[in-house]
């Protein structure tokens, strides 16, 4: 029985509480997400995709319902709890790649380490290198991220992410700014960390042909959840 | 902290032109403090020096001669009119065995009791009114040091011997070994004398050049109609600031009238009181600039830094943790235009010690630039405490949302 990561009952989420122009973007939110889970999470633009991610990530709190992590109800939780929470519960991949131009690439790899745990340790500089020569980028670990192409940006920020080795995997729309090509190896990326590390991961897409290549599909359209469903697809999973 | 200090260190680094600029800025607003509280230290050092270079840390005077009516019967009421008494030339009561109190004294570094008064020198027709200071002379030049001021001849006092004042010489036409009358109290009253002069001095002050002739301590007694008296004791003090306190003091103990130089230099107290005013002022609004300018390139960074901030927050960086990164960029822009400035500063005192007036020298000593340092670095902090608190409360929703 695959163990429960991610748990939402009834979260509503509305912008500009008590002014005029209050809008409620998302309606009663029910949703779980298993340790084994790959699911893509699609829908129209506006209809809440980033909202959700946004709550689900503790990087902003709903108006109402409840959302577990880990077991952990997280409504209760001050900025700082939520913060180290999220530190050690959840990786993080934007639309645009989000590295810091000041650091290395592999300074940026190690960057959720260093804010949690400060000076990185000796393995966690090799699990860098391990993971950047995995994505294939080994030498480029010295390189300022501004010096990358936008695919080899987002393959760093993928590893970026996944360096606290992190139970939930969040990424709205990696591939949205890249060719085909790039896309796709990003996308093969998650797969594959997704089978080595074992985290459940939520991927906001507007292609069909990948999220078609996810375990399930998440359908959402004006902040009402419309459509769940599982599929085994073609790729290497073997859950 | 290890990261915060990274972050802060890189922040800084790659907004080099802003850092360069406000680092410019805070380096010239330290060197403007440390010089200027330099130069004005060194003046004031300069102008206590001269003026003490002539006059006694403390004096004590006999106490004003004062009428002393009887004491009122119970319910009794008088209505006085009260003439205050001419204060003639007196002596301080039991003067040797206050000598030697003050001598034991700890706090007094040197005792010089002093016959002074009013007499006339003539020589041929010319007359001018003088000062007669009779000293000991080995006690005197512990606190004024006159020997070093004679132009002319020697420092040696004795009997039938005067010291002049080189203004004084030159009003009458004295030279070394010239003859000098002397009158203190009318021709019928026996108190005259004719004095050898064995030396010239000038001390640059007009009144004492013109007006002192220092005699042997028993022959000025003699002139003043002061036999075995003393008026005045001088005393020299370690420390010159504490000369209030310790003249207090001894007033409190001996019930003598004790001056000290800060009381007799009233005005020029009070000039170097406004002094120091003006450059603390000075140096409180070069140091508001200063903070005004970090706390709006602070600002400006997290503007352009929102977007890192977001993602930063997004990977598990705490609201304090931003706040740190963004104190420490402040404190650290404070921390080095203070070793900048401090070095700005050495060199503009070395070029008014080279090149300036010559007056006196600009000393900038290591308390100076610790304190100026200090307080630049928590300017720093301090400018940075708002811009810092805007980055912690920044919503990283928003701020991702930003790119
Ligand atoms: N801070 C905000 N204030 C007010 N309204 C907001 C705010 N953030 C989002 N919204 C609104 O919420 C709705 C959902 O936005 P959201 O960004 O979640 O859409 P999305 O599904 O991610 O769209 P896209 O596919 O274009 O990224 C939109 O109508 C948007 O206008
Ligand atoms: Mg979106």
């Amino acid at each position: 029985m695959p163990e429960e990561v991610l748990h939402l009952a009834r979260v509503h989420k509305s912008y500009n509480i008590g002014q005029p122009a209050q809008t409620e973007v998302l309606h009663g939110i029910d949703l779980h997400l298993a340790r084994g889970d790959f699911a893509a999470l699609i829908g129209p633009s506006g209809s809440g995709k980033s909202t959700l991610l946004n709550l689900i990530g503790l990087l902003d709190t709903p108006s109402a319902g409840e959302i577990h992590l880990l077991g952990r109800p997280t409504q209760t939780m001050n900025d700082t709890e939520r913060t180290m929470h999220r530190a050690c519960a959840i990786g993080f991949v934007f639309q645009f790649h989000h590295l810091i131009n000041s650091f290395s690439v592999m300074e940026n790899i190690l960057m959720p380490l260093m804010l949690t745990r400060g000076k990185p340790k000796l393995q966690d500089t090799q699990l860098a290198y391990t993971l950047l020569a995995e994505v294939g980028l080994a030498d480029h670990a010295t390189r300022r991220p501004d010096e990358l192409s936008g695919g080899q940006q987002q393959r760093v920020a993928v590893v970026r992410a996944l360096i606290t080795r992190p139970a939930l995997l969040l990424a709205d729309e990696p591939t949205g700014n890249l060719d085909t090509t790039s896309a796709d190896s990003v996308f093969q990326l998650l797969r594959r960390f997704h089978q080595e590390f074992g985290c459940a991961v939520l991927l906001v897409t507007h292609d069909p042909r990948l999220s078609s290549a996810c375990d399930r599909t998440i359908k959402i359209i004006d902040g009402h959840i419309v459509s769940d469903t599982s599929h085994i697809a073609s790729g290497d999973n073997s859950h | 902290m290890y990261t915060e200090w990274n972050l802060a260190v890189k922040f800084l680094r790659d907004a080099r032109g802003q850092t360069a600029m406000i680092s410019v800025a805070i380096t010239v607003g330290v060197a403007v403090i440390i010089y200027i509280v330099a130069l004005i230290t060194g003046l004031q050092a300069n102008m206590i020096n001269r003026t003490l270079g002539t006059q006694a840390h403390i004096k004590v005077y006999a106490p004003k001669e004062i009428n002393l009516p009887a004491p009122l019967e119970n319910g009794e009421l008088r209505l006085m009119l009260e003439d205050p008494r001419a204060q003639r030339l007196r002596s301080i009561n039991n003067w040797q065995n206050l000598r030697d109190l003050f001598d034991a004294d700890a706090e007094l570094l040197a005792v010089s009791p002093l016959a002074s008064g009013p007499a006339f020198a003539q020589r041929g027709t010319a007359h001018m009114s003088v000062a007669l200071i009779g000293i000991d002379p080995v006690r005197y030049q512990r606190v004024i040091p006159i020997a070093n001021d004679i132009i002319a001849g020697e420092f040696r006092i004795g009997a039938g011997n005067a010291v002049v004042g080189s203004r004084l010489a030159d009003e009458l036409g004295l030279h070394v070994s010239d003859k000098l009358r002397i009158d203190a109290g009318g021709s019928d009253s026996g108190r005259e004398a004719v004095l050898s002069v064995t030396g010239i001095f000038e001390l640059g002050v007009r009144e004492l050049d013109e007006r002192y002739i220092y005699l042997d301590l028993p022959q000025a007694q003699a002139l003043l109609g002061l036999p075995g008296g003393i008026t005045t004791i001088d005393l020299l003090v370690p420390d010159v600031f504490s000369a209030e306190r310790i003249a207090a003091r001894l007033h409190h103990l001996t019930g003598l009238k004790v001056e000290s130089w800060m009381q007799t230099n009233s005005q020029l107290m009070s000039a170097l009181k406004a002094q120091r005013l003006s450059t603390s002022m000075i140096s409180f609004f070069v140091a508001i600039s200063v903070a005004f300018g970090i706390a709006s390139v602070l600002s400006i960074s997290i503007v352009q830094r929102t977007r890192e901030i977001g993602i930063l927050r997004a990977m598990g960086a705490t609201r304090r943790q931003m706040l740190t990164v963004f104190l420490l960029q402040g404190a650290l822009l404070g921390l080095a235009g203070a070793i900048a400035g401090s070095a700005c500063s050495y060199a503009l005192a070395w070029a008014f010690n080279t090149f300036g007036p010559g007056l006196f020298q600009i000393v900038i000593w290591p308390g100076l630039l610790i304190s100026a340092s200090a307080i630049a670095t928590l300017t720093g902090l301090i400018a940075a405490a708002i811009p810092a608190r805007r980055a912690a409360r920044l919503d990283p929703v928003a701020a991702i949302r930003y790119a």
